[in-house]
């Protein structure tokens, strides 16, 4: 016991750390063994919302509606938003002096530029009409059939709570987006697919090389969709690939848990609120067993 | 509350101390309880899709003098009726004296565009859906109780206390209404 | 207990007239007020508290939270996340939900535990235990059902995986399962019934609970020294004594609770069921949640279909034979030498069956280390270590327990409560 002891405490701290580092080293090691993919990683500059008390930026966020806009929203759809999500609290349009979205004039403009399917009152047909802030986002196509006839049989996923239920959430959007690079040789990828070391895959059976090796990630139907200057930015950032990829990875986070924020905050009261309530219960547990011990 | 039996702690016990530590105690749980009320409480009120469907949008041309139109807004029937010149008449013409719930014609419309009557359609007494044209006074009749409504939606006779409620409505142009 | 007499005395004029008819308050105030308790309770006697305030928090959120859910295959999925954008606090609500059921099951297995440890479901307590292992498989039952209902891909392809369980049943599996799901396959009429069933269950739970309490106060509480309560000198009331300790612990709680809600609130879920589900394709890795993960490795762990059946509700029925599967006349494990260190073996083992239970079974446990086929599987794999777990957990109860029982030379027991905390004061003196 001694001889632990005059250790001291920097030293179990580092050796603490080495059986972390080790623990998380053998993990690491079995998904590859299990053909997964690269791990997701953050833009450099990190996401504003990662976190506890981290908040979205709101010129990211506009940024990043802009690019789903003009590239991803061809082919994949956000059903579960609507055009008045843009204006509420947190949102990429926020603006205090609506609180009501519906009023938000920047809403309302981008709502009426989409047109949504409805029924003639008088008649029965399918028309269209201007769509309102209440609207959903239309979808690129209409089922799911239609989708994967025009994209190779593939239906792109809908891209609503993407950051949720996909590993690594917005770091794996973003390492999707920025990580396309050419197959190693000796795989074999299929005509009409992409390779992508950070999609989740299994390409044992496309691999000719040292069935050891096999190459991380997969392959997937959608070509790579961004690429440096596609987007231009209202606000002047540069329009790089790498920063395309971080606004609009930050706009689905946000799309998919809008009251992260609100979430994170409430959050904070909470557990202070929870301190102060176990400081005044332990003082008086301490008084009414003193003398009982 | 017991006492301490330790005698020797006992001294060292300040009551008055103990009891303000036992009251805030007590009113941090009671704040708990309120605070945790509110979301349970509130999640009752109208969602937020609920709220931004608050308003619709009605294109005027669809209904023909003479007749009404019936559309959902907020889950309740609004009637759209394109009056008569003599439905108009009638319902400018008759006395205050006369009405049940003295209004005049003229509050229950627009300026300018006293042929369109716009009235949530949901009968102010127990909110029945009352039938168009017919009753005693050619406006409306609820076949529930047996209220009858003249043609500016205003309760003539039985047992309703108001007049049919005007919603909120704008004209955006001469033929197009945004209701709410 | 139960020959405790009743010291409650009706103050006003309407709680005599009260008592007279209906003595409710008198039965509060003799539970849960005048209540004798053991003096010498540790802190791992405050889970029964904390679990009734799960089961209040899952019940009241439940019923909040099907207010606004759609029990339909369509709709289903977009109503839980409708719930989570635009119902007023519904992110708020379902998060304390969805975390709510992992926390109810974090304190349960404390729970049992504390009970295993110290003895508690040795005579005379042996239907306040089945009383509780009943909570518990109830419990399971519910969680499973509750989370088939947001309908993603997990929901759906767990509620497969497990309603075909039962289809491995011999002969009679088969009609067994079709009458289950109401159909051919897990669709609208499955997902219907679960959730009228998800609903139901928690409510038949609160009366088991109200079981468990009343034959609690029946039998008394057991305590840290395994002795029963010899004279008032071993107790103190249950308020304010128990319920500000219990207070305090449900604070604690309460602290880890939000952390997980309000921080982190999707990480002990799984992303695969942010996806609507998909009857045509199955996930990559299908586990679930990480409370049944050690139920799931005994199921996996027998190459028979059925075996794995028999074998993993076998794990649950042997918790309901525990009092007489240990022949020890001590109860507290404090003075049980050897038997203490079967246990803390038998917790990790259970650990180690829950960390299993989300590996691949293929998987090399020691990546790297050479190793050799022992008749279906690598030696140096999760399957085969399953199988050493499940060997361990059923060897524990059905061998250990009586064997260790006739065997071990305990250490002298404490005369009375009062004397083990005199001892234990002494002891921390000097």
């Amino acid at each position: 016991m001694k001889s632990l002891q005059t250790l001291g405490r920097k030293a179990w701290i580092k050796a603490a750390a080495t059986v972390m580092a080790a623990s998380l080293t053998l993990g690491a090691g079995s998904a590859l063994a299990a053909g997964g993919a690269l791990h997701a990683h953050e833009p450099k500059e990190g996401f504003s919302s990662s976190g506890v008390l981290g908040t979205y930026d709101q010129a990211q966020l506009q940024r990043g509606y802009k690019v789903y806009r003009e590239v991803c929203a061809a082919c994949h759809s956000m059903k579960l938003i609507s055009f008045r999500n843009l204006g509420e609290k947190d949102g990429p349009f926020y603006d205090p002096k609506y609180k009501n979205p519906n009023e938000n004039p920047v809403v309302k403009q981008i709502a009426s530029e989409f047109e949504v399917p409805t029924i003639d009152s008088e008649t029965g047909d399918v028309i269209t009409r201007k769509a309102t802030t209440s609207d959903a986002f239309p979808s690129p196509f209409a089922n799911p059939e239609a989708a994967a006839a025009s994209n190779g049989g593939a239906v792109p996923p809908d891209l609503s709570v993407i950051t949720k239920a996909r590993h690594g959430g917005a770091s794996y959007v973003y390492s999707l987006l920025t990580g396309y690079k050419a197959p190693p040789a000796g795989l074999k990828i299929a005509e009409g697919q992409h390779y992508n070391p950070y999609f989740p895959g299994d390409l044992s059976s496309a691999w000719s090389g040292d069935h050891k090796h096999v190459p991380a990630g997969g392959v997937l139907a959608m070509a790579p969709p961004l690429s440096a200057g596609q987007v231009t930015f209202d606000d002047g950032r540069e329009s790089t690939l790498s920063n395309q990829a971080a606004d609009v990875a930050a706009f689905l986070e946000w799309a998919g848990e809008p009251k992260a924020v609100l979430r994170k905050k409430t959050g904070v009261a909470v557990l202070a609120y929870l301190l102060l309530f176990f400081g005044l219960t332990y003082a008086s547990y301490r008084m009414v067993w003193r003398g009982k011990h | 509350m017991s006492e301490p039996d330790n005698t020797a702690a006992a001294v060292n016990d300040d009551p008055s101390r103990r009891d303000f530590i036992y009251i805030a105690a007590g009113a941090t749980a009671v704040g708990a309880v309120g605070a945790i009320a509110v979301p349970l409480v509130a999640q009752m009120n109208p969602a937020a899709d609920t709220l931004a469907m608050a308003s619709t949008e009605f294109d005027l041309t669809k209904v023909q003098e003479g007749q009404q139109i019936v559309i959902k807004w907020r889950g309740k029937p609004v009637f759209i009726r394109s009056r008569t010149g003599a439905e108009i008449k009638a319902a400018q013409d008759t006395p205050l004296a006369d009405l049940k719930d003295p209004q005049t014609d003229a509050d229950r419309v627009k300026a300018g565009k006293e042929q369109w009557l716009i009235l949530v359609g949901s009968c102010t007494h127990l909110g029945c859906v009352p039938t168009f044209g017919a009753g005693d006074y050619g406006g409306w009749f609820c076949p529930c109780h047996g209220s009858h409504y003249d043609t500016s939606g205003r309760i003539r006779k039985g047992p309703a206390p108001l007049n049919l409620v005007v919603p909120e409505y704008d004209f955006l142009t001469d033929t197009r209404v945004k209701i709410g | 207990m139960s020959d405790h007499p009743s010291t409650y005395v009706p103050k006003t004029g309407f709680e005599k007239w009260l008592d007279s008819r209906l003595p409710i308050v008198r039965l509060a105030y003799d539970s849960f007020v005048d209540y004798p308790t053991p003096k010498n309770l540790n802190y791992w006697w405050t889970f029964g508290g904390i679990l009734s305030v799960c089961l209040a928090i899952q019940i009241i959120t439940g019923i909040i939270l099907a207010m606004h859910y759609t029990p339909h295959v369509d709709y289903a999925f977009n109503s839980v996340e409708r719930i989570m954008r635009d119902v007023n606090y519904g992110w708020l609500i379902r998060y304390v939900h969805a975390n709510g059921a992992s926390m109810f099951f974090f304190a349960v297995y404390i729970h049992m535990l504390r009970g295993l440890y110290y003895g508690s479901y040795k005579a005379p307590r042996e239907v306040l235990w089945i009383l509780g292992c009943i909570i518990f498989f109830l419990m399971i039952a519910t969680a499973f059902m509750g989370y088939v209902l947001p309908w993603g891909q997990m929901s759906f392809h767990g509620a497969v995986v497990i309603t075909n369980l039962i289809g491995s049943i011999p002969l009679i599996g088969g009609p067994i399962l079709t009458w289950l799901q109401g159909g051919f396959a897990v669709d609208q009429a499955t997902l219907n019934r679960f959730f009228s069933l998800h609903y139901l269950l928690p409510f038949v739970i609160a009366g088991v609970v109200i079981l468990h309490i009343w034959a609690l106060h029946v039998a008394g509480q057991n305590n840290p020294a395994g002795v029963e309560i010899k004279s008032k000198e071993d107790t103190v009331a249950f308020t304010p004594y128990a319920t500000v300790k219990d207070g305090v612990a449900i604070i604690v709680f309460l602290f880890l609770f939000s952390v997980f809600v309000f921080f982190m609130p999707n990480a002990l879920g799984h992303a695969d069921n942010y996806i609507p589900a998909n009857p045509l394709v199955t996930p990559a890795h299908i586990v679930p949640e990480w409370y049944l993960l050690p139920f799931y490795a005994i199921l996996r762990a027998i190459p028979d279909k059925f075996g794995g059946v028999i074998a993993m509700f076998g794990s649950i029925a042997v918790i309901f034979a525990l009092p007489w599967l240990d022949t020890s006349k001590v109860k507290s494990m404090r003075y049980r030498p050897v038997m203490r260190w079967f246990f803390v073996i038998f917790v990790i083992v259970c650990l180690g069956l829950g960390w299993c239970g989300a590996q691949l079974p293929d998987a090399q446990v020691i990546p790297g280390l050479p190793s050799f086929t022992l008749f279906d599987g690598q030696l140096n794999s999760y399957l085969w270590l399953t199988r050493l777990f499940t060997i361990y957990y059923f060897v524990f109860f059905l061998l250990i327990m009586p064997w260790i029982g006739l065997k071990e030379e305990p250490l002298p027991v404490p005369a009375s409560i009062s004397e083990a905390v005199l001892a234990e004061h002494n002891k921390k003196k000097g």
